[in-house]
This record gives C-alpha cells, structure tokens and sequence, in this order.
C-alpha cells in the first residue's frame, strides 16, 4: 500500500469507503508528519491531532454502522488560521489576536467537518492575509518544502495562504482551506505545484472568516488536483443567510460533471498579460498551456482587456480602505491584546494597543487606506479607484461575450527566496499582477500546476471563468492538468 | 500627492495607531512610493463610469423580523460575547476610565 500521506481527497475518501485502511489509520499518519515536519516548514501556528482524531472515529463509527459517508469522509485538512474554530486559537497570524479562542464556528468549516473532514491544524498565513510570501505572519515564515536545484535557500511559500500551500506541497496535509482577496490561494498554489480554486465572489460564506477586504474576500480550496479541489469546494460553498454578500444559487455537482473534453470551447489569451520583460520560463508555459487547450478541442482566441495595467494600483486603494475599516475592530476592548500604559485614557489605549499588535505591513495598509479614505481625498484615490474597478470588471464582460474562459500565467515568477522582497512593499505587490484583476471583478479563477522553471521551481496556469462558471474554470484546468502531467514533488529534507 | 511627516503622523492619529517619529520618518517615503504609483489612476478616463458598488449583482436581503430565529446571533449570550475580552468586568467589558 501507498504512503496514505501521498493520497488526496478523492483517493482517501474512495480508500475509507471501500475499507482499504481506516480512517483513524490516515488521521495518524497526517498527524505524524504534522508533528515530523512542522518544526522545520512551520506551516501550522497550532496543530490539532486529536480534532482529525475524532473525527476519524466518527466516519470509521458511520462506516461501521452501515452509514453514508460524507464527500470528505476521512480526509484530514488543514483549516487557514483566518477561520474562525470553536475551541481552537484563531489569530490570522496576528499578534493582536493571540489567544483568542472563537465561540463559534465560521460556515465554511462547519460544513467541511460536516462533510466528513478533520482539522490538523491551524495553517500559518500572512498577517491579516496581507501579503504574498508568508513573511508578515506574527508567528514567523513558512518554508516551502521546494527548493530549486542545487541551492538550499529558503524559498517563499506563496501568500497569504503559504502555510496551505506548504502543507499540502509537503504532504501533511491531504488538502487546505484557503482565502483569496487578490491571489492569495492562487499565487501559493502555483509556487508549490498545487491546485487551487477561488470560486465566484459569494459562493463561499464570509461568515467567521477574519475580515480583510471585504468586498474582494473569497474562501476557496486548495488540493493536490483539479478534481480535489471539486469536491472540496462543493463541499465548502452554498448559501449562507448569516453573509449578506451569499450567493442564493444551488450549488453545482462540479466534480461530477468534470470533463476535459473542450470542444467548442473557447479561451481568450488577453494580450495585456505579456508584460514587459516577462519570464522567459513563464511564457514557455503559457504557450504550453496553449497547444494544451487546443488540443483538447479548444479554440484561442486573442483578447484586450484593455484596463488590465490599472488592476494592481486600483486593488491598492481599495484592499487597504477596507482593510482600515475592518480592522477597526481591533481595539483592546472586546476581544485579542490589550496595551494600557501607566495612566492610559481610553484613546491612549487604542492606539497602543495597536501599534503592539499590528505587524508592519498590516500598519502600512491600514495608513493607507486611512489616508485614502480621508476627508480630502476620498474623491480623488477611493472613488476614482471604484470607478476604474467598473472599467476592469467590464472588460471582462466584453471579453466573455467572446470567449468562455482566459487562460494567463499565475505569477510573474516561480517562488522567490525568503527576504528577496520584503524590503519593498512594492515589489512585493508586483506578484500579484496576473491574479487581482479577476478579483476586482469578483471572477472564479484557478491555478494549476503546468511543470518546473530552469531552477527546479514549479509554475502554474491561471484560469479565469464568467461569473458563476467554475465549472468551465475547473474543466479547462483538467484539461491542463492531464496534458501537463505535473507529478514533481519536493524531495523530502525535513 | 505626497505626504509629509506631520500628515503621516496625523493618519496615525486617525487610525488610532501610536508612532514614534522614527518610525514616521520611515513610513513617509515608504507611503509615498505607494501613492506615487496608484496616482497613475488619474489618468483614465472615467467620464459617466460609475463607481462600482457590487461586484456580483445581488440584492440586500432582510431576516425574518424574529428575536432569536438564529440561536447563534440572536443574543442572550453575554458570557461568550465576554469570553474573550482582556478585561471583563461584573458581566461588561471594562475600560479605563473616560470621565473624570
């Protein structure tokens, strides 16, 4: 029998139905490699073995009992410290938040546990999901399980969901949840050759998931392939009465009607993505995916999306106004830190309570945000970023009046060695090119892994789909993934 | 625009966070890169745009006018609302003192 840490959703799920190994069995492997490699990558803040545990006990107990089983049943994942959890410290990887110990449960992970799964832990991520490598969390840097060939430098992760993308890359975790407010499943599902979704703008509840941006916020899965994270997602997504953004809409059986069969399909490559000076290595795969698509039966068509170069400085304006509104909350009252000096008014406590609890980029943001957001200004950066966000949304709509799915590269790079670009904020956001404007136009988009770069270092496939359409995103990323072939995984050094 | 140390200072101040003037002195070029490069927005067009609003068309629903229908939001929970405060106190959360 295989290494059960090896095995995915569908084959852990389909293994514990048939009975080829328990669920407790695969519960205690998972657990086991948590506890072998977290010291190293530390990808999980807190771990939770005893959750994936007993949760293994009540499928092996349903299973016994003759019971259906859920479409996770057996499967241990790892829940993005952004999730609320009852009972388990929930800290978006922020000082401000140690110790805080949920009362509920958020929506999404009530129904992955409902569905069957178990919690090994809670994933490391970027503070308040705020960057791309893993580098602002309060409870240090994840380390990717890769490595590029011959060099032994940490590389980043991906982020915010860095600790999702590194468990699941390293094989502790059969699948992660993970959110995406501009790339944040995206880019780290392409840095660690995995597969990740983020569905249409309210599939997936908001509801007890730590607040970012709240207009950009999506939960969304990431799994070793396409068909993983189909079922993951479905599993995760439907209407939830408690978001006011929820989408009323059933939920597709998107793993059900998973094909590769693209005939009469139609994929757009907007001409916008070939920047200046892009990577050779990246652009190979992009024409990769290409011959890929076509020969699946798609056509490729040319597409402008004409305001794309606007994406990032607009996401910048209004990722960070909603952030300083949002994390207005953080106040040393309710729940989380509280700094009070000697003397302190109530004023004085809130602002030392932030400046201790805040990491440096999350400040930046909300300065930011604050700024433009001020009397003053609000017309010139807020609203006017608002408006050129109706100008990026409504490109795609015209480009999906031609094409039925644009395919682009993920990121403009293979993962990066830790510290290259955490000294400039900029450079750091540049990461973010090719996923923030599917995000501004609330899109479902996906990444998958097409192959290694020159050094080693995995690359992966951007789709983007109409509104709703995640079955078409889905399918042409199979389409990708059975013609990639990608089966490189880290060697183990940990 | 760009700002100047007593602007960064007074953003600070808004967003109820306590800077040293070091650390002003080290977030005024850092904030104006930053702005520096999203004023490149000034330059589209917008005229007639719209501001967008929703991202995915929906519409506002109301709850049921219940007291209580969600047991998890309804209320007469003070004692897991206070379960987390650093500072709770005779069931409310306590703060220094406001008024002399």
């Amino acid at each position: 029998m295989a290494d059960l840490t090896d095995l995915g959703i569908a084959a852990i799920r389909d293994g514990v139905a048939k009975g080829d190994f328990t669920a407790t069995e695969v519960a205690g492997a998972f657990n086991a490699a948590v506890a072998e490699a977290n010291p190293t990558l530390n990808a999980f803040i807190v771990t939770t073995p005893d959750h994936a545990l007993a949760a293994a006990a009540k499928v092996d107990a349903a299973r016994a009992a003759g019971q259906p089983l859920g479409p996770l049943a057996g499967v241990p994942i790892g829940m993005k410290d952004l999730f609320a959890t009852q009972g388990v410290q929930t800290t978006a990887a922020s000082h401000i938040l140690e110790g805080f110990i949920p009362q509920y449960e958020s929506t999404v992970s009530q129904k992955l546990w409902d569905a069957g799964a178990g919690m090994l832990g809670k994933l490391n991520l970027d503070q308040f999901a705020m960057g791309s490598s893993n580098e602002t969390s309060a409870f240090g840097d994840v380390i990717s399980p890769w490595r590029a060939t011959g060099d032994t430098a940490a590389r980043a992760p991906g982020g915010s969901s860095g600790g999702s993308s590194a468990a699941v890359a390293a094989r502790i975790a059969a699948a992660a949840t993970g959110t995406d407010t501009g790339g944040s499943i995206r880019q780290p599902a392409a840095f660690t050759g995995i597969s990740g979704i983020k569905p249409t703008y309210g599939r997936c509840s908001r509801w007890g998931i730590v607040a970012f941006a709240s207009s950009l916020d999506q939960a969304g899965a990431m799994a070793h392939d396409v068909t993983d994270c189909a079922i993951m997602l479905g599993a995760m997504a439907g209407f939830d009465a408690r978001d006011s953004t929820s989408l009323d809409l059933p939920v597709p059986a998107w793993a059900d009607q998973l094909s590769d069969n693209l005939t009469g399909l139609k994929v757009g490559i907007p001409r916008e993505y070939r920047i200046d000076g892009l990577n050779a290595d990246v652009a190979r795969s992009w024409d990769d995916g290409i011959a890929w698509l076509k020969d699946a039966g798609a056509q490729v068509v040319d597409i402008s999306l004409p305001h794309t170069k606007y994406a990032l400085p607009t996401y910048y304006i209004i990722a960070p106004a909603e952030a300083s509104s949002n994390l207005a909350r953080y106040d040393g009252v309710r729940y989380g830190l509280r700094e009070l000096p000697d003397g302190a008014g109530l004023q004085d406590m809130y602002a030392a309570t932030r400046a201790a609890g805040f990491g440096a980029e999350v400040k930046r943001r909300i300065l930011i945000g604050t700024y433009v957001l001020s009397a003053g200004y609000y017309d010139a950066y807020y609203t006017q970023a608002q408006k050129v966000r109706t100008l990026i949304a409504r490109d795609f709509e015209h480009a999906f009046r031609e094409v039925d799915v644009i395919l682009t590269p993920t990121a403009p790079t293979s993962a990066f060695a830790l510290g290259k670009k955490s000294d400039d904020p900029l450079e750091m956001y540049l990461n973010d090119v090719f996923s923030v404007p599917a995000s501004l136009a609330g899109l479902p988009a996906m990444s998958v892994p097409c192959g290694l770069d020159r050094s080693g270092l995995p690359l992966g496939l951007h789709l983007i789909g109409r509104p709703f359409d995640e079955q078409g995103v889905l399918n042409a990323g199979l389409a990708i993934e059975r013609r990639a072939g990608f089966s490189a995984k880290p060697a183990k050094w940990w | 625009m760009s700002v100047a140390p007593a602007d960064v200072a007074k953003i600070a101040a808004l967003a109820r966070i306590k800077v040293t003037p070091a650390e002003v002195a080290a977030m005024v070029p850092e904030l104006n890169g930053i702005l520096a490069w999203v004023d490149q927005l000034g330059e589209v067009d917008v005229t007639g745009v719209e501001p967008m609003t929703a991202v995915i068309p929906n519409h506002l629903r109301l709850r049921a006018d219940v007291v209580g229908a969600d047991p998890l939001t309804g209320g007469g929970i003070r004692d897991k609302v206070l379960a987390n405060a650093p500072a709770p106190e005779h069931g409310f959360f306590g703060v220094p003192k406001v008024i002399e």
